[in-house]
């Protein structure tokens, strides 16, 4: 006789509204496109995608209270946690969904690459990495991964008429998926010197347990670490990031930037600190060499950059080193102070991006440095906004990109990590130098070419669009570098509720 | 007849590293696909083989995500490999240097 009725598992949906509002969001876009008779502009699909950001973000800001309120939970049988850290994430990945569209919009349109490919994507790719921050399980981990790369080599590949956006996309792929084959090993040998996939009892177990031929479990932690490495771009495992920034659509680079690295560090936080601190002494010398090698390789190589969108691409990877800087600190202050980093990365990167492509749009799409001579005369305005995000990368006061670095730092040493300390103030100090050198090309050395008279020097139109999204990431740089306390109450809140 | 977990995972290692080497020697994009997909099966031999030795089902569970995440990968991958076949001839990771690396 069989059982009449079948038990299902409860799941508390609410715990994961975010991320199901971007997928469900995903899935009406999906839709619509499939049953209206002709296009829509993507200025149409950008606008949709904002609001379903907004309604993501609201959700995540009702989380936000319940998890203040009542405090942390696990859902969906313990795979998703729910507390500040996850909040803080689902918060800024819907951000980043809301501001994102506003740069790619006319892009898309002026590249001729209609539809809403590209905004089905990014909410796909959002949705993971909301779920890397909200992950409690390797597996989970594993597939939220994945939920976020496969999109984005979609993204790097968008651009079908380009050979350079096809040969970044297959980059991009090749060496995510291999990463990916690293990682999920790793998480196979993590799982059979542990017995479990769940970071908690990983955690727990690791505690209890002294584990008498420990061969096994160090292989499947660094396999992760490797994983992880790779998708945040940190040296030497950074190879594939400036040829995929060079290559991919302009438009949507800042997105493609910003979404993997919170993504690749959500993760990479939480499991490093919640599931394997045991093993710090293990694998903070490991994290302490790639944070040196990405602090001190990505201000060097960028210095010798023409292309902007290379150099952007080193000085991102400059800025994995400092992000790395809170993990080595290993505390709720040094995680508290990644987490501020990211947030502020992200903006700033957007933004950055958002120009470089409005301006090698007006320059018959070249991104080399030439370019930008006598922005400062042609287009004061974005000159001096390129300049903002450009002084905040640098670490200039008064942006919330010194404040990002002053916490990393001031959380190493908190942690007596002092040579990292050292190592990081000495890189961002040459990182000022080709900060400013594009600073300084904008707004000088143009007199020899008005002599030569280029037809080019008429001003930059910038549409509504890009204008929006140039203010957005500009008041978060500014306003929070200015007035930097609910920003950072929320990023020590995110740790406070860290187990 | 019993067999020692051990073999298993010593298999599972070395086609995990066949895989990996190959990634890193073979210059064919599908051949390198190849090898990302052996890599893949090693960890799912590994999880298979663990979850016997533990008594758990949760790691032949986690068979099945990977298996999807591969089938994933592959239609992704293999789109973009269609795309640039159309766009030039050739299909080695070397004919694609426009970028500096």
């Amino acid at each position: 006789m069989l059982a009449t009725t079948i038990i299902l598992p409860t799941i508390n949906y609410t715990a994961i509204l975010p991320e199901l509002i971007m997928l469900g969001g995903m899935l009406v876009l999906l839709g619509l496109v499939a049953v209206i008779p002709r296009d829509f502009s993507t200025k149409t699909y950008a606008g949709l995608t904002q609001v379903i950001g907004t309604a993501s973000l609201v959700s995540s800001l009702v989380l936000w209270h319940d998890v203040a309120a009542h405090g942390a939970f696990q859902a969906v049988a313990q795979a998703v946690d729910v507390d500040g850290f996850s909040v803080f994430f689902l918060v800024l990945v819907s951000a980043i969904l809301i501001v994102a569209p506003a740069f790619a919009a006319d892009y898309l349109h002026d590249e001729g690459i209609e539809g809403a490919e590209y905004f089905i994507l990014a909410l796909i790719a959002g949705a993971g990495a909301m779920l890397m921050g909200a992950a409690n399980d390797l597996i989970l981990v594993f597939l939220a991964l994945e939920i976020l790369s496969i999109p984005l080599y979609v993204i790097a590949g968008l651009n079908a008429r380009r050979a350079t956006s096809g040969e970044a996309s297959m980059k991009y792929f090749l060496l995510g998926a291999f990463s990916s084959a690293i990682f999920v090993y790793g998480i196979a040998l993590t799982y059979g010197a542990t017995g479990s996939t769940n970071l908690a009892d990983i955690a727990a177990f690791l505690s209890r347990n002294v584990i008498a031929t420990p061969g096994t479990l160090y292989a499947g932690a660094a396999l992760l670490l490797v994983g992880f490495a790779f998708k945040i771009a940190a040296v030497p495992f950074h190879m594939w990031s400036p040829d995929v920034y060079e290559g991919s659509p302009d438009g949507v680079v800042g997105f493609m930037a910003a979404i993997a690295k919170v993504g690749g560090f959500a993760a990479f936080l939480r499991v490093f600190v919640s599931a394997l601190p045991t093993l710090s002494s293990i694998w903070e010398p490991v994290v302490w060499v790639l944070c040196a090698l990405s602090l001190i390789a990505g201000a060097v190589i960028a210095l010798s950059q023409r292309n902007i969108k290379r150099m952007l691409a080193y000085s991102s990877i400059n800025h994995a080193g400092f992000i790395l800087m809170g993990l080595i600190a290993l505390s709720s202050r040094g995680v508290a102070s990644s987490l501020y980093y990211l947030f502020a990365y992200s903006f700033i990167v957007l933004a950055s991006f958002g120009i470089v492509t409005v301006v090698a749009k007006a320059n018959s799409g070249s991104a080399e440095i030439d370019a930008f001579r006598g922005l400062g005369r042609r287009s004061p305005v974005l000159a001096v906004f390129f300049a903002i995000f450009l002084l905040a990368q640098a670490g200039a006061p008064f942006t919330t990109g010194f404040l990002a670095k002053f916490y990393v730092v001031s959380a190493a040493v908190a942690a007596h990590s002092y040579a990292i300390a050292v190592i990081a103030m000495l890189s961002a100090a040459v990182a000022v130098f080709f900060y400013l050198r594009v600073v300084l090309v904008m707004f000088s050395g143009s007199e020899t070419e008005d002599a030569v008279g280029t037809p080019e020097q008429h001003p930059i139109v910038l549409s509504r669009w890009v204008w929006s999204g140039i203010m957005a990431c500009a008041a978060a740089t500014v306003i929070f570098g200015i007035y930097p306390l609910p920003l950072i109450n929320f990023a020590r809140a995110a740790t406070l509720l860290f187990r | 007849m019993t067999i020692d977990p051990s073999w298993y995972l010593t298999l599972a290692a070395v086609l995990f590293t066949i895989g990996a080497v190959g990634m890193l020697v073979r210059r064919n994009i599908l051949v390198m696909f190849m090898c990302i997909e052996l890599m893949l099966n090693a960890a799912n031999l590994t999880f298979v083989t663990f979850s016997r030795s533990l008594n758990d089902v949760g790691g032949q569970i986690s068979v099945f995500f990977v298996l999807v995440v591969a089938a994933a990968e592959v239609v992704v991958g293999l789109a973009i490999i269609v795309a640039i076949y159309r766009r030039r001839i050739g299909a080695t990771a070397d004919d694609q240097h426009l970028l500096k690396g």
